[in-house]
Formats: C-alpha cells, structure tokens, sequence
C-alpha cells in the first residue's frame, strides 16, 4: 500500500477583513498517496491557492489537522518550517518566480545552496534537473533570454532538483501558450510516471485537468467532488 | 544564506536608482574627506615644523610667541644655560626671535595677518631643514627679508619686491621652504625689525638647541629651575601641537557636523533606494521564502546590499577626493591670529573615516527595508505583481 503523502482532516481557512470573517476553506478532508498526481480544479475564489499554500507551509489552517509528509505543518514555528519546506516542497508558480539576476544553472542551484553539499554534488544534481526538462543547454542564460515554456521548465527543474515528497503547481500552464502548456504537462507527466513523483497541481484548464491521474473540485471552500481523473499521468 | 551574487547582481539589475543613491553618498564622504583633508593638512603644517631637540621659551602665561616679550638679560641668561649646544662654527645654537603680526593684502584684494620673524643669525643653525628655494638669505643690517614660499604665493610677493614693515622699507631678497608653519611666515633679521617695530632690546621667544631629545627636557627643567626668569619652556613639537590642537579642532567639529547632517540626509536615499528595491523585488523575496530561504537570510541578503552601496559609495567619494591631496590653502592660525599656508592631505585616515561614514550610512539606510523585506508574510508578497 502507497504512503500517504498528504492527509487533510476538516481543515478550514478564515480571513479576518475588517469586522467580517471570509470563510475560505470548510471542512476539507482529503488523503494524497504518493506517486499520486491529484488536479485541483474550482472557480476563481473557491480556495485552490488558499489549500496549496496550507500544504505548501506558507499559510497556517485556522483549523483541523495538516499532516504532509508525516508532519503536522501548522506545529512547526517559522524556522523549522523554512527548513521542512526546503526538504519535502517543491513549488511551481503560474508565472516562473524565476529570480532574473541569476542564471538558469543559479536559478534551480538555489534550493540546493540551503543544504550541507560540495559543489561538485550541487553541479551533478543541478544538471540531471536542466536534463531532465530538456534544458542542459541553456544553463547559462538569464530567464530574460529564455521564452515562458522554458522558463516554466527551468522553474520544474528548481522544484524537483531537491527531490521532494511533494511537488505543488499553481496554475503551471496558465501563463503559456497552448503549444509550450502542453510540453510543460508532458513533463509534470513524465516526472510523476517516470520518477513517482506526488503532484497536485491547481488548474482553470480541463485540458491539463484530464492528464491528472485524480480530479477534486473545490466550490466556496468546500469539496465537492473527488473524482478518477483521465489521464495516466502521462 | 542567499548567495552573494544575488545581492550584488541585484545592485547592477537597478543601476540607475543605485547610482544615484551611490552619488548621494559620495558626495558626502567627499565634502567629508575635504574637511578632514583641511585638518590633516593644517596639523601636519604643524607637525613638521618642530625639533624635539629644540626647547622654546617664552614668558610665562603666554600661549603664542607673538603674545610673549621679555628683555634681553633673561635671553642671556637662556643662552648662557648648561645644555645648550654649540653650532660647528662654536657659537651658541640659540636663536632670540621677536614676532610681529602685520597685515598685508593678498592677492585676491582681501587682507590677512602674517607674522613678521625677526631672527638671530642662530636661527638658520637650529633650523636645518631651512631651504631658500629662491634668491638668498636676507643679510643683517640691509633692511633684507625672505619670504615662505606659499605665502608669497598668497600675497603676491616677489623676489626684488619691497614692503613697508615698521617704520622701514624692506626688500624681498628670497623665498624659503623646508621649515613648516614658518612657511607661513616673513623672516627678517632680529636687530632690523626690532629696530623698526621699536622692540629692540626685548624678545618674543628664544629657541635653545639641545643634543638629544632627552637633554632637551633636561634643559626644560634647568629653565624652570632658574628662579630669576619668569618664562615658560617647551619642546618646539609642544608647542606647535597645542596650535595644532585649536586650529584644526574646529575644523574636525566643523567637519563632523556637517558630515552627520549630510549623512542623515544620505541615509533617507539609501532607504529610499532599498525600500523600492524591496517593493521591486517582493515576488522574489516570497520565491525564496517559498523555497526554503529563512527570514533572516532575506534580511541578510537586503542588508548586505545596503551595506554594499554604502562601501561602493564611500568608494566613489574617496575617488573623487583624492584630486584635493596637496591642494594649496590658507586659514588664520587661531592661536596667533596670523595666516597659516598649508597643503590639503587626504590622508589614508581620512579616506577610511570616509568609506566609514558612507558604510554606516549604508547600514542605517538598509536596515529598516530589510527588516521589513523578512517580515511580510510569503502570501502577500506571491500575490504581489
């Protein structure tokens, strides 16, 4: 049986604006196994953003339980959760993040320079991640020199390069054109098929929706449905 | 820790806003460095000019020698003194000088005190580092004198030029160098310009040489023990410190007043420049926030940009401050009243006070924007655009 990468029990998220409470999340239970590769789907304003940052430890639950990777994210104080966030998250943003002043090659060594390794292990695992999306002959250009289908792949290569339990994308595909949207789900699927990687991913798009292994829809923070999804991953 | 090239490559990326900010600061160090230069120079004018071996006298109570008169049984019985040595030719190496401070106009039409020397044909023996750089020495009973260098710069002065001193006529027969503040001053025989100024017979000072500077304090002690002079004495090196002491002392409280002003100001630019290269940058400071990178290291990270600004600054106004070295000027001596020539050092404490300054402007100006780039939280600074 498949360990349970991500376990959400009656979790809810509220906001404080002036005298009202916004009620973001309610309620939310749901297990992520890993080598899963789970779409998160819902209109703007249902929460999408709202679950990946609780289980991305950038945002704490006002309630419930939130245990990803076997820990309990919202015991860990801000120290330590920088630290579990670097060994077990790996992020993909809608638009890169990629930092501009340094390389494609700096850019995904990043996360790497948090760690105790030599420069010469650093340079091998940096490598492998440009490999790995296609990309070991741009490793040293500026993202200004890269089009967004590369950009977004550099950013891929970031997030899997520390080799974490858990890989979350917020809308990798939304700021892409159909053709470079695509290679980029190739990629998301290649690393979940090929690499087991655990993938949960926030999307408007059906299309990318349907190469997820599993669906679960979220309205007015709430889920509403958890469903097979179409693909295979690949 | 975020790598280093981040934050230096950051300061490149925006290098219009941190040029600015860059210039802003220089140009403090700069007016800094100037005034420090101005003290520098006028203490070292000073400083160069004094013989440790060398015992100035002069009456009690006096601070400077153009304040000082006694008459001339005392300079006997101060040349008469054990200690006191001889020049090659066996005369006693003693100078009795008498100091006047007259006025004259410079060459820009304003008017300035100079001190007038009479001197003792001992003077140029206890004075070796004395140079005519022009003409010759003034000879005695000639109605001869010789002028600094760079006062007869300030004054216009020339070689074959006559001056009224007293109630005489004097001919400028050469100019000298190699003696420091005299520099600044006008050299005469010590019967010619008493005789014109009507003070003959009486002394300003009398310098006595000594063997060493041990036998120098030695002869202190034997002045001081001597109870028929009422006279103070001290090595020339003392006596020109504590005229050093009042006269560039104002310029250094001069020149930390307005370095502190002008740095506040400074720092309201660095803070400026670091808070719109944190707002700039939010996204990317939650990027790496998201990635693992902890609050301190971004405040690290801001603050080492901060911190480098201000040293690249203090950098650049050092720059534009080393034209100032040797630059040739005057101020009046506020002991004596009387102008003082001197070049401007920028010395290599002055160029560091600078980068100083500019660094701690840079780390006050940083540390607010960088306290504040660690302390947003990850969501609000993802959603920034």
């Amino acid at each position: 049986m498949a360990e349970t990468v991500v376990q959400l029990r009656d979790v809810t998220k509220n906001y404080r604006r002036d005298a009202f409470e916004l009620k973001v999340l309610q309620g939310i239970t749901l297990d992520v196994e890993a080598g899963d590769y789970v779409a998160l789907m819902g209109p703007s304003g249902s929460g999408k953003s709202t679950l990946l940052n609780l289980l991305a430890g950038i945002d704490q639950p006002t309630s419930g339980e939130l245990i990803v990777a076997g820990q309990q994210v919202s015991r860990l104080g801000e120290s330590k959760l920088a630290l579990w966030r670097q060994r077990h998250i790996g992020f993909i943003f809608q638009f890169y993040n990629l930092i501009p002043v340094l390389t494609a090659y700096e850019n995904v060594e990043l996360p790497l320079t948090l760690r105790k390794s030599s420069r010469a292990a650093r340079r091998k695992r940096v490598e492998t991640a440009l490999s790995v999306v296609g990309l070991q002959n741009r490793m040293k250009h500026y993202p200004r020199q890269l089009s967004g289908g590369q950009e977004q792949r550099v950013a891929i290569a970031r997030a899997i390069v520390t080799d974490p339990t858990l890989l979350l994308a917020d809308e990798p595909t939304g700021d892409l054109d159909a053709e470079s949207g695509g290679e980029v789900l190739d990629l998301l699927g290649q690393l979940n098929e090929q690499f087991n990687k655990t993938i949960l991913m926030v999307t408007h798009d059906p299309k990318a929706a349907a190469r997820a292994k599993r669906l679960v829809r979220l309205d007015k923070g709430r889920l509403v449905a958890s469903a097979p999804g179409g693909g295979t991953g690949a | 820790m975020i790598p280093i090239k981040y934050t230096y490559r950051n300061l490149f990326e925006r290098r219009g806003v941190a040029f600015m900010t860059l210039a802003s600061i220089g140009f403090v160090v700069l007016v800094y460095i100037g005034v420090l230069a101005l003290a520098g120079g006028l203490r070292a004018a000073f400083a160069d000019t004094g013989d440790p071996s060398v015992v100035i006298v002069m009456r009690d109570g006096t601070r400077a020698e153009m304040e000082s008169s006694y008459a001339q049984e005392s300079h006997r019985l101060l040349t008469a003194m054990p200690g006191v040595e001889r020049t090659a030719d066996g005369d006693v190496a003693a100078s009795g000088e008498t100091v006047t401070i007259q006025i004259f106009e410079r060459v820009d039409g304003t008017e300035t005190n100079v001190m007038v020397r009479g001197v003792e044909p001992g003077g140029f023996a206890i004075r070796p580092a004395f140079e005519i750089t022009e003409g010759r020495r003034f000879e005695p009973g000639r109605g001869e004198i010789v002028v600094g260098r760079s006062l007869a710069g300030r004054l216009g002065l020339r070689v074959g030029d006559e001056r009224e001193l007293g109630r005489n006529t004097f001919r400028v027969v050469g100019l000298f160098t190699g003696v420091g503040a005299h520099g600044s001053e006008i050299w005469g025989d010590y019967r010619d310009l008493g005789d014109s100024f009507r003070r003959s017979g009486y002394y300003s000072s009398t310098r006595l040489k000594a063997a060493s500077p041990a036998a120098a304090r030695d002869l202190i002690e034997t002045v001081k023990a001597e109870q028929r002079l009422q006279v103070q004495a001290l090595t020339e090196p003392e006596y020109y410190e504590l005229q050093s002491e009042t006269s560039s002392g104002q310029f250094i409280i001069l020149g930390n007043v307005l370095a502190v002003l002008m740095a506040v100001g400074a720092c309201f630019a660095a803070a400026n420049t670091m808070y719109a290269q944190v707002a700039a940058r939010a996204r990317e400071i939650g990027t790496l926030r998201a990635l693992g990178f902890k609050r301190r290291s971004i405040m690290g990270s801001f603050f080492l940009e901060a911190v480098l600004l201000g040293v690249a600054a203090g950098g650049f106004g050092a720059l534009l401050a080393l034209p100032l070295n040797a630059i040739q000027t005057g101020t009046m001596n506020q002991v004596t009243f009387s102008e003082i020539t001197f070049q401007l050092r920028t010395t290599p404490f002055a160029m560091f006070s600078g980068i100083f300054l500019a660094t701690i402007t840079g780390v006050l100006g940083g540390l607010l924007p960088a306290f504040g780039a660690s302390r947003q939280k990850i969501t609000d600074l993802l959603r920034e655009a």
